[in-house]
This record gives C-alpha cells, structure tokens and sequence, in this order.
C-alpha cells in the first residue's frame, strides 16, 4: 500500500509542469467519474443535514409541515426534557463503558491470538462472529439470556447467589445525584445493554489490534525479550506504545457506532423504566415517527450529528493527509 | 530445564483460556440452536439451558411461516444493492487512486463523511423525497437508499484496494496509448475480482443487517427481515422458541457468508477503520 503511494508521489515531479497543467481527457474523466456520486452525496447527505438542520428551528410539531420560525426553541424544549436529558446520562456512560471494555477484551483477545498458537484462525473467527450478525438479533437474543426470570440468573442461582440481577430491568441509578430534571451516575439497567454490545463489537477491536501487533517487527519484540525486560514491563513500555495509532482508530470508530446504537436499543430494552435505557437515536426515531414532533425530533438528530462530528471530522482530515504525506 | 517446564505450562494455560473465551463467545449460539429445536410445549424458562429431550423442528417451521415472505424482500434488497454499491464503489475508487487531481482528497473527505453520519439526521428528508417520487414503502426507495449510502464505504474499500496495484500498470497502459476508460476495463477491471469479493460481502452484509432505514422507510408487508424479527420479538403471544429460531433465521445468511468467506469479510472490516 504503502509503496504505490510513494511511486505515485514521485511520478508527479517528473512531469514537466507545463505537462501537469494541459488539459487531459484521462484528469477529465477521473473527474467526470465522481460526479454523479457526488450530486448523490452531495444531495442525500449534505442537502438532507440542511434540511434537517432547517426543520429543526421550524415550528413543525404536527403532521402538518409548519416552516414557520421557532428558533431555538425546539433545542430548548428537548435540553430541558427529563427524557433528553437522560439520553446525554445514557450515551455518555454507555459510551465510556463501552469503549473501554472493547479495547480491553480486544487487546486482551489479540495478544493471546498473537501467540503463534494452534488454530488460530479458528478463535479469530469465533471472537468475530458477532460482527457478521444484525444489532436487532444480539438485542432478541441477549433479551432472553438476560431475562431476570430466567437465564444467566439460573445460573447465579444454581451457584447459590440470593439477590440475582433484575438486568435491564434494574431501576438502579449508581451514585444517584441529583442534577437537572434527572439522576446522574450509572444506571445498572445499561448493563445489560453494554454485555451484548461488547460481546457484539469486541471483535472488531481485536480484528485491528491484531493487524496491529502483527505491524510491530518482530526485532523489537525479540530485542525487549533478550534485554531481560519482564513480560508486564515488555508490554507496557514496547508493545503498548506502539499501538497507540491503532487504539486511536478503534476508539473513534467505537465512539461512532456507540453514539449511533439504535437497533440493539430497539429490540433489546426499548426506552426502559423511567428512559433508563434510551439513546438520543431512539428518541428522535419515537419523537418523529411516532409523536410527529418533526421539528423537535429534528433537533434531536442534529444534536446527535454534532456529537459524533466532533469525533470524526478531526479523525478523517488527520487520517487523510498522512495518507498524503506518506 | 525449568524453562522448558515453565514454558509448557504456560502454553497449556494459554489454551485453557482461549477455550474459555470462544466457550463464552458461543454462548449465544447454544441458547438460540437449542432453544430453536424445542417444541411449543418443551418449552420452559426453568429448563431454558437443557438440552431438548426431542429435536422439534416445528419451531422453525412456525418461524419460517411468519419470515418467509419478508426473507424474499430482503434478498430482493440486498442484492441488488450490494452490485450497484459495489460497482460504483470500484469506479470512484479508481479514479480517487490511479487519477488522483487537484482537490482530491478534498473530494474523498466529502465522499467518507456521509459514512459516519447518524442517518436520523437524514431521515425526516428521505421519507419525504421518496414519498413525493413514489419509491417510499417499497423495496426499490431501499435500494436506492442503501446505494446511496454505500457509496462512501465501497469507495473506500475500493480506493484503498486500488493503491496496492503498482502505477507502472497504468503507466504501461498510457504507453500503449490505452486512454482512462481502457485502462479500467483491461487492467484494473480484471485485477478487481477480491476487491468486488470485499466490498460485497461487506455492503451484503451491512444491508442485510439494517433495521433504521428498514423500519422507518416500509410497513408490511414489504418490509425486511430484521423488522420482522423484532415485530416477532415484540408480540406477547410469540413464544421464545419462536423468537429464538426466527433469530436464528435472520442470521444464516450473513453467517453462511461469513464462514465461507471470512477472509474478506475481515479485509472489509479492517478497511472501514479508514487507514490512508
């Protein structure tokens, strides 16, 4: 990959620039090939953003399209509900939990592959399994094993355990505080949803720690082997910080999917017991499709656009100009 | 001496732990294969880890019945949409690796963004352009929909695929005096077999696995399986041997793919973590 890169940057000096500037039917057609992919885009997404954005500060909260200017008010309206403002408690713990546990049960996953181990191929499938499968699935199957009334809590209670877990059920929210219209802190039920999201994705965390640790040369592993170093020490001042790239891309393309999880929400829990369990994504597809707040769930959507932005934006522009340089 | 034993040891622990880990991973797959193949009346909360004491295909048949028809609309979608995606992936990968011009990776930026957007920031517009040109609640408005937004992922998958072929094919092509067009169709067409391998299993399986668009943009009966699983799911009257073996259902397809071809189902996964 990296090779076609580098002829590519340097068959570009050895033209004349005169040669470079003249007008070549081949530049034209490489140009005239993205058009139409990029009128789709540039409608489908772009168009669409700015229509949603525009709905978004309208008065349509019915089904009759009302364009008339709200302003803010429909972002004042959904910052100040009890159920939006669960939803920011929500994604921001299932998040965090979510991402730290992929990284840990993926680099956990691919350093024990990475072992030169027999069968290899055969464990990496079975910890990527779940990728291959829809999110509406692992939510209906999930919401059965981790069904209070039976289940993992057959189990606990064959193993003799006396308050078994109520699961998503739980109307626990850890450490309670009060803040707003809502309890801040952890919110147990979301346990169970960040069980069957990790057992879904964790598998993509290996899958790019693996393409990683395979990247560091085997000279500097073997040099920190004969040096005498410990394994803990080996992996924390070696391989650790050489992966750090990599934890960077998993971490952001985690935080995408986690920050968009609609699906598994949707068939595993639901909006749950007092908003427990909802996600902003959840909210807008309610309060659009279901309460015809076109307007307000608008707001929800571009809300949900920025926080995901954020991440992304920086990521691709960095991402893609080291592909320039390299 | 020690070493050696230590070494041994440690090896054997190794795969102690990894058949742990895959038992726990396949956890899942037990519950729904055995809960599938009981019957109506074996069916029980206590006994939901037993083994069933008679193979009862009737679960899956009463599933079947209920997914049939949505499983013709999903392949009726998924296909082709993963051949247009793809295809359309394969020429703007071209042009974005072999032809790169002034502003073009400004142009790629423009393309992968789409890729990583919440879709519920388009979706109040979609419904509403696909009702006014008549392609909403129908199979067709998905198609469309899911090559739209294919697009940027094919065109990475196939940018990325494309940059490992060496320019001095091409350069050998323009010598012959072989012009763009040519170029695709004699050099880089025939070389693209594992590229068009990725890129659809990849586009595949993500519509076949897709519930936002397929929820919000159809009603029955025209709607794809995963709605109809979770409309299963969400009946109090279904019960969990049904639920479990039409969960069962929906995923053959995409597991079929995967275990035949994981290769590049992986390859596909590696390439939308968007490495320059």
């Amino acid at each position: 990959m990296k090779t076609a890169t580098e002829l590519n940057a340097k068959s570009i000096p050895k033209m004349p620039a005169s040669k470079r500037k003249k007008f070549s039917w081949d530049m034209f057609s490489s140009v005239a090939t993205l058009i139409p992919s990029l009128i789709l885009l540039g409608v489908f997404v772009y168009g669409f953003i700015g229509w949603t954005t525009y709905v978004s500060f309208s008065q349509w909260n019915s089904l009759i399209p009302n364009f008339n200017s709200a302003g803010f008010l429909n972002y004042s309206i959904i910052f100040s509900s009890y159920r939006f403002q669960s939803d920011l408690r929500n994604i921001v713990v299932f998040t965090a939990f979510f991402i730290i546990a992929c990284l840990i049960v993926g680099l956990f996953l691919a350093l024990l592959i990475d072992q030169k181990i027999k069968a290899e191929g055969f464990f990496r499938s079975i910890f990527l399994f779940p990728m291959a499968i829809s999110f509406v699935v692992t939510g209906v199957v999930w919401s059965w094993i981790l069904n209070p009334s039976t289940g993992v809590n057959l189990i606990l209670k064959a193993f003799g355990w006396k308050s078994l877990p109520s699961w998503f059920l739980s109307t626990t929210i850890w450490p309670n505080w009060p803040f707003g219209q809502i309890q801040i802190g952890i919110p147990v039920a979301l346990l169970a949803v960040l069980i069957a999201a990790v057992w879904q994705m964790s598998g993509f965390a290996m899958a790019v720690y693996l393409a990683g640790l395979r990247g560091i040369s085997d000279e500097i592993k073997e040099a920190a082997r004969i040096d005498g170093s410990g394994v803990f020490r080996m992996f924390f001042s070696i391989i650790l910080p050489q992966l750090r790239g990599t934890t960077t891309t998993i971490i952001i393309i985690l935080t995408a999917a986690s920050l968009k999880i609609f699906g598994l929400i949707y068939a595993m829990t639901g909006p749950g017991q007092q908003f427990l369990t909802d996600m902003p994504s959840l909210n807008m597809f309610q309060t659009t499709f279901q309460g015809d707040q076109f307007a307000q769930g608008a707001a929800i959507a571009i809300v949900l656009l920025l926080m995901i932005a954020i991440f992304i934006v920086p990521y691709l522009i960095v991402t893609l100009r080291q592909g320039d340089d390299a | 001496m020690n070493t050696l034993a230590l070494r041994r040891v440690s090896r054997t622990l190794l795969y102690v732990v990894l058949i742990l880990l895959a038992a726990l991973y396949l956890v899942p797959v037990y519950v729904v294969v055995v809960t599938s193949l009981k019957s109506n009346a074996s069916v029980s909360l206590a006994q939901m880890w037993n083994f069933p004491n008679v193979f009862s295909f009737s679960s899956i048949a009463s599933a079947w019945a209920q997914l049939g028809p949505n499983f013709i609309n999903s392949f009726e979608l998924a296909i082709p949409a993963t051949l247009i995606s793809s295809l359309i992936g394969a020429l703007n990968g071209y042009a974005l690796s072999k032809w790169r011009f002034k502003g073009s990776s400004v142009v790629y930026f423009f393309i992968l963004f789409g890729m990583f957007i919440p879709y519920q920031s388009v979706l109040i517009p979609l419904l509403k352009v696909l009702d006014v040109i008549g392609l909403y609640n129908t199979i067709a408005g998905l198609i469309l929909v899911h090559v739209v937004y294919g697009i940027p992922i094919a065109t990475l998958i196939f940018r990325n695929y494309y940059t490992s072929i060496p320019l001095e094919m091409i350069e050998a092509g323009k010598i012959d005096g072989t012009g763009y067009w040519g170029i695709f169709r004699y050099i880089i067409l025939p070389l693209s077999v594992s590229g068009f391998v990725v890129a659809g299993i990849w586009q595949f399986t993500q519509i076949w696995n897709n519930f936002l668009f397929a929820v919000s943009l159809t009603n029955p009966p025209d709607q794809p399986v995963t709605v109809a699983l979770v409309n299963i799911a969400g009946s109090q009257t279904v019960q969990w041997n049904v639920q479990m073996a039409s969960a069962l259902l929906v995923s053959v397809p995409t597991l079929l793919v995967y275990i035949l071809l994981g290769k590049f189902f992986v390859r596909g996964l590696l390439a939308g973590s968007v490495k320059g």
